[in-house]
């Protein structure tokens, strides 16, 4: 007796289930662009490869990234993922054991109790079932973990989780009962049996007394087998669609097929991994500050993905790139916004043909470019001047005289051929000046001198430039004893990973003191050129709480290193607020001519200020 | 008589029965921080575009409040969107995204659907 109706709905529904992932995956891979494709190619008999089921093992079953944020989530996806695959394969063992052949009909290994009812002489027998019912209570433990969520979601560090749609219903119902079903099928199949288990025995035995257990063996049996199906049929339309599809995304990824700014097949795979989690809502300052709660980007990625997309939500974004950081998957969550502001961009982008009309002839080493932000904080720019005078740089300040800007807010608003534009201009004069190096003093300018112009110099930040001036003692700097903290600019910490060159430099003038913030985990100031739809008033109120947890231990002066943070901050701090430029400048030693003694710092600072 | 030196100026009186309020109504609804705008000029001042040809926001907006839709084209697309102007901005107006509709606005014009 190896077959019976109630397997119907399990079969039929992981055979159209495994069907449509083949032809979905054969799709993607189908429309990934000829570059990529040669990519995989290349790769796929590879050790790459091995390395994406390293990586399968450790994400999509084992859940590390998850845990990383919080244990008891962490433990709730893992015992989900790899105990049903240790079900799965535990089923497998025990049926081949069994039945003593490899091949056997699909439905076998999942309703093996319900099959096999005298399993003496059985190889392991015993031991297979201990293991089997250990697993399903381990798994079990997980599922009460996850009612326990929906209810009470801070226990998983998480103030809010995501909501759901119809589809996501049906999938998470089906999927709560799934397991509950088992125990109570194999459960009734082991009172009736005796072949269970410590624990579907003792639960059979006990819930024999209460209900008429032959009964009610194959109601549990068929219910438990609608829910299978029902799982794997409302998949495809569920957020459950992230398990497959998680697979294809990080062999991909192995395989060095890459995210790029504009909307693509791979794009495509990334938008169907993302699992709803919710993990990226909390790190959100839009939603954290009360501002949006539609900006965080599992909901944003929720409405692209159901073709609801429009340009308020796609430009009300600070890009900061705190979500990418923390998305368990890693989603690259600020292309996918780049992509779609890309793909709703106005045709009317502007015209800067006015541009053209300038010639310049000058030669230099190094070029300035301060951008545009710097010329609002003329503090940074002074000091750099005074920097690299006294270095004896041969410098040019590109952009003395206002700049035509980097291109980089064209970017952000998705206008790629105003950017074009700006950019040829700009780089025509770069190139046509010689220069060896170009030093930025805006973490902005610097992003799209880096990615985007594809420059056969040397591109630098300021923090960058003063560091290896200051290292190689070009710059005689003077150590001082003012406490100050350190705040990451979005562009160029998460966004161009510069995060030690800034802090090396500030030990050397100052006592560095750690934050609650660091790194990959900062905050972003507010004032943010990503977001092109943030009222004035809430740019302060984001402003407003970086500042106060950056004071939080007193520090003296606030240190960045972007001309934007600071123009924002200072408008809301009662702490000083100082570029690392600033900082610099004000700690070079300067003989006083007449008497030879050095002057104050605190003189040298009323005249940068 | 017609090289006397002396012509007939056309009358610079702004007529607001033929104001076209199509980009105004548009902007004031997507962006409705334009309406904060004191036209002071700082915005102006600091405008990197302004720097190397003449633009100028503050007329820009203007235009917009007076209708004069014809007016408002060729300006709108000097803006690089560096976003000084919305830094300086001592009433908070978005200047940036102010330019931003204003496009759009005209798209939709060109295309009817304003």
């Amino acid at each position: 007796m190896n077959y019976s109706h109630f397997v119907l709905p399990f079969t039929i529904g992981l055979i159209v289930l495994l069907a449509y992932m083949l032809v979905r995956f054969g799709v993607w891979i189908y429309k990934l662009d000829s570059d990529d494709k040669q990519r995989i190619l290349k790769n796929i008999f590879s050790i790459k490869s091995l390395q994406a089921i390293k990586e399968i093992f450790t994400e999509s079953l084992l859940h590390r990234n998850i845990f990383k944020t919080n244990k008891v989530l962490g433990y709730m996806h893992m015992s989900l993922a790899f105990g049903w695959l240790l079900l799965i394969i535990g089923g497998h063992i025990q049926t081949w054991i069994f039945y003593d052949r490899l091949s056997n009909p699909i439905y076998i290994p999942i309703f093996f109790e319900y099959f096999v009812h005298n399993k003496a002489g059985m190889l392991f027998g015993e031991v297979l079932t201990f293991t089997m019912d250990l697993i399903l209570l381990f798994i079990l433990t997980g599922v009460a973990l996850a009612y326990f969520k929906r209810f009470y979601s801070k226990l998983f560090g998480m103030k809010k989780t995501t909501n759901l749609k119809l589809g996501d219903k049906f999938a998470l119902a089906s999927l709560w009962l799934i397991f509950p079903l088992r125990l109570l099928a194999e459960s009734t199949a082991a009172s009736l049996h005796n072949t269970g288990g410590f624990l579907t025995q003792n639960f059979g035995n006990f819930i024999s007394g209460l209900i008429p257990v032959s009964f009610f063996e194959p109601v549990f049996w068929w219910a438990y087998s609608i829910s299978l199906g029902v799982f794997f049929l409302s998949l495809p339309f569920s957020r459950y669609m992230h398990i497959p599809t998680e697979l294809l995304l990080i062999a991909l990824r192995k395989w060095g097929v890459k995210s790029k700014e504009t909307f693509d097949a791979f794009a495509d795979v990334e938008l169907h991994a993302c699992s709803r989690c919710g993990i990226c809502i909390d790190p959100c300052q839009m939603s954290s500050t009360g501002i949006s709660k539609k900006t965080p980007a599992s909901y944003f990625l929720k409405s692209v993905r159901d073709k609801e997309t429009n340009s308020y939500d796609a430009l009300n974004c600070l890009m900061c790139g705190r979500c990418e950081d923390k998305c368990p998957v890693g989603i690259t969550t600020t292309n996918q916004r780049l992509a779609q502001r890309i793909n709703l961009a106005n045709e009317r982008q502007g015209d800067f043909s006015y541009l053209k009309d300038l010639n310049y002839q000058i030669k230099t080493d190094v070029v300035y470019f301060a951008g545009c932000m710097s010329h609002l904080t003329p503090g940074i720019t002074r000091s750099m001047i005074k920097i690299f005078r006294k270095a004896k740089v041969n410098y040019w300040f590109m952009d003395e005289d206002g700049s035509a800007c980097c291109g980089r807010p064209q970017k952000l608003a998705g206008n790629l051929e105003a950017m074009k534009q700006l950019m040829d201009f700009n780089k025509k004069r770069i190139v046509e000046s010689g220069a060896k190096t170009i030093v930025t003093s805006c973490p902005i300018c610097y992003k799209v001198f880096s990615e985007d112009y594809k420059l056969e110099i040397e591109v630098l930040h300021h923090t960058q430039y003063l560091n290896r001036l200051v290292e190689q003692k070009l710059l005689p700097v003077q150590a001082d004893s003012k406490k100050v903290v350190y705040h990451d600019p979005c562009e160029l910490g998460r966004g161009a990973g510069i995060y030690d060159e800034p802090r090396k430099l500030l030990t050397h003038v100052a006592t560095l003191v750690a934050t609650k913030h660091e790194k990959q985990d900062s905050l972003c100031c507010g004032g943010s050129l990503g977001n092109l739809e943030i009222e004035a008033a809430n740019r302060s109120l984001i402003a407003k709480d970086v500042v106060d947890e950056l004071s939080k231990p007193n520090p003296d002066v606030i240190a960045t290193a972007c001309p934007l943070c600071k123009k924002t901050f200072i408008k809301v701090s009662s702490v000083q607020v100082l570029d690392i430029a600033e900082l610099i400048a004000m700690s070079i030693p300067e003989k006083n001519e007449k008497s030879g003694e050095r002057k104050k710092i605190t003189v040298l600072q009323e005249e940068l200020v | 008589m017609s090289k006397f030196g002396f012509t007939i100026n056309k009358p610079r009186v702004i007529d607001y029965d033929l104001a076209d309020k199509r980009v105004l109504n548009y902007v004031l609804k997507n962006e409705p921080s334009f309406n904060l705008c004191i036209f002071c000029g700082s915005c102006t001042a600091t405008c990197s575009a302004g720097n190397f040809t003449d633009f100028n926001i503050r007329k820009l907006k203007m235009f917009i409040r007076r209708g004069l839709v014809e007016e408002i084209g060729t300006e709108a697309d000097k803006c690089m969107l560096c976003g000084k102007c919305f830094l300086v901005c001592p009433r908070g107006v978005n200047n940036r995204n102010i330019v931003l509709k204003v496009r759009e606005a005209l798209t939709k014009i060109e295309s009817h659907e304003l």
